[in-house]
């Protein structure tokens, strides 16, 4: 069995069960002699594993799957045989922007339905009076991050490609970006929504669970060709992460969890505290919002990777024309994630638990999910775009 | 290149419009890199090499503006700079761009991508450029990046002796001082010592003044 491997990792919260894996001794409990490499971007994370210069690493959930489709880049089948994190991501607004928000509202801004239909107000207000339009921060092109902005303004009848500006920020330029008002609003991750709320700037408008309640958001990611090559390593790995995920969540361990993530990432461990118990600061002045689901490390069913979500993100990728729509690619991206291979290093028998929500996805505004059923969802989620895709797909 | 046969896409390319060198030279190309040395050792390489329309961002603000504003050919980047991600966009924005954009990748070329992705920088293509006419830029790139880590190493370990010359100096001075040794009997002591203990002089001096900052 291969026992040294290289992992490469973004420093977020999301990261933990890679980080406590090795910093708490269940990798080496594995067999395994774990080297984590800190990066800097996901366009490294993806070009350093699909090169073989890591084995595997911590990647946005789409991300996988856009690299089995040849979408925006090489061709390199990917697959996630575990997933790190379900959720764990924050839309905030500037204090200027909640503030016209307010102003136009109809109803309870902590509800998505409303606050983007305020957005709507705002955005056609700025159009009317010639003022520039929103900016919106998001992580990269293929992130829940982005899908999930999208998916909030455009349940409003805000067109992202259209009516507002999209950009791509590394997260840690996300507080400077909101404080100098070259973006007015963001989507990301833990700690940076908190950093922003701490800092003063910023005002937590929605937890990513409020948008869609349980998605996939980080993954573990490695080349299908060597989970071919290496399938003992690869139980190990899947088995330290397992343990590391569990021992991360249990509130006995807070204390030493936070402090080791935080010298890892470069946070407070109060801020992990907060993030970990879902119990977030949402404002400057110190109002609180807590959800049990803000970021599922392990709990629920979290690790076992789920078809339902490679197939709802294929749906964002094709709604957002990153993708044309077929079965065959659909199958593709379903196939990217490997729950199979996550029940034979547990041991476990596959699992028939119930999920909820009953379609495993609980978005905020239509139909439930069917991954089959892709078509009827763009109806009914008004899809403007049904142009031909921006992206070619290298088959 | 005065008498310059008209290439197949002259009209694209009016001040060149010749196969090779002229043609290429004209190509504008970016650097962005956070490192201005380094940043500036590859614009000198480009213009050696005859590349007449080099700049250089190093205030990532706002990157996109910036280079849609300057319009390249080519754009190169670190790999160090978190704001790869941000170039990634620019594959699928179909409002701002004027030109399509693709990263120098290919699966013909592994050898290439991983020769950049070892020297740390990565490059980016903009419109219809044929993937050859880059590989000399991308060669350069990756020469001058291993060149600029060699003088990086260098400079690292020049730091490092003289960081040491002044602990051994130091330690001299303490043990001359508290045993009444000469300069010479002091290094030889520590040299002794040493070897004895299988270490380095530097980490004996090191131990020298901790001791002596605790007898304080």
């Amino acid at each position: 069995m291969k026992a040294n491997l290289r992992i490469g990792y973004i420093p977020l919260i999301d990261a933990t069960p890679i980080l406590v894996a090795v910093d708490h001794g269940f990798a080496e409990a594995e067999g395994l002699d774990v080297e984590i490499v800190r990066e800097v971007s996901w366009s490294n994370v993806r070009d350093k594993l699909n090169l073989g210069l890591f084995d595997a690493a911590h990647m946005l959930a789409p991300l996988p799957m856009a690299s089995s489709l040849g979408i925006g880049h090489v061709k390199v089948p990917l697959i996630v045989p575990f997933t790190l994190a379900l959720n764990g991501n924050a839309i905030t607004v500037s204090p200027a922007l909640y503030a016209e928000l307010s102003h136009v509202v109809d109803g309870d801004l902590t509800d998505p339905r409303v606050s983007s239909r305020a957005l709507h107000r705002v955005v056609a207000d700025r159009k009317a009076r010639g003022v520039p339009l929103v900016n919106f921060g998001m992580t990269f092109p293929f992130s829940n991050h982005n899908y999930q902005l999208r998916f909030w303004m455009s349940a409003g009848g805000v067109d992202p490609d259209e009516d507002v500006q999209m950009v791509v920020l590394p997260p840690p330029y996300m507080v400077d970006s909101l404080t100098s008002g070259h973006v007015d609003c963001f989507c990301v991750g833990a700690p940076w929504n908190s950093v922003a709320v701490d800092n003063g700037v910023g005002h937590i408008l929605h937890f990513g669970r409020d948008i869609v309640r349980r998605m996939s958001e980080k993954v573990l990611a490695v080349r299908d060709n060597w989970a071919g090559d290496n399938p003992d390593t690869l139980s190990a790995l899947i088995r330290a992460l397992a343990k590391a995920a569990a021992y991360a969540e249990d509130p006995a361990h807070l204390g030493a969890v936070c402090e080791s993530i935080g010298r890892r990432i470069g946070a407070t461990p109060e801020i992990i505290s907060r993030t970990l118990k879902g119990v977030l600061k949402v404002t400057a002045d110190g109002q609180t919002r807590s959800s049990d689901e803000y970021i599922l490390l392990e709990r629920r069913g979290a690790n076992r990777p789920d078809k339902a979500h490679a197939a709802w993100m294929y749906a964002d990728m094709v709604r957002w024309r990153q993708a044309p729509l077929t079965d065959d690619l659909r199958l593709v991206a379903e196939n990217t994630f490997r729950p199979d291979l996550y029940d034979h290093a547990l041991g476990h028998p596959p699992s028939l638990d119930v999920i909820d929500p009953l379609d495993r996805v609980g978005a905020f505004y239509g139909p439930d999910f069917v991954a089959s059923g892709i078509a009827g969802h763009l109806e009914a989620w008004h899809l403007r775009h049904n142009g031909r895709p921006r992206l070619h797909v290298v088959r | 290149m005065p008498e310059s046969r008209k290439g197949p896409d002259a009209a694209t390319q009016p001040q060149g419009g010749a196969q090779g060198g002229l043609r290429d030279s004209s190509l504008k190309i970016i650097i962005v890199d956070e490192s201005p040395i380094r940043a500036a050792i590859l614009e000198d390489g480009l213009r050696e090499a005859g590349f007449v329309q080099v700049q250089r961002i190093d205030e990532t603000r706002n990157l996109l503006a910036r280079i849609y504003a300057l319009d390249p050919d080519v754009i190169l980047i670190d790999l160090e700079n978190p704001s790869r991600d941000v170039l990634e966009q620019m594959f699928q924005m179909s409002r701002i761009v004027k030109r399509p954009i693709a990263m120098f990748v290919d699966h013909s070329d592994a050898a290439s991508i991983q020769a950049s992705v070892d020297a740390g920088v990565s490059a980016y293509i903009v419109g219809n450029l044929q993937k050859d006419r880059i590989k000399t830029i991308l060669d350069l790139c990756i020469s001058r990046f291993n060149a600029f880590s060699r003088l990086q190493c260098e400079l690292d370990e020049a730091k490092g002796a003289l960081a040491e010359r002044k602990i051994i100096d130091r330690a001299k001075g303490i043990l001359m001082k508290a045993k009444g040794l000469t300069e010479e009997q002091a290094y030889a002591l520590m040299r002794k010592t040493a070897m004895n203990e299988n270490k380095k002089i530097a980490e004996i001096a090191q131990s020298v003044i901790t001791a002596a900052e605790l007898f304080k």
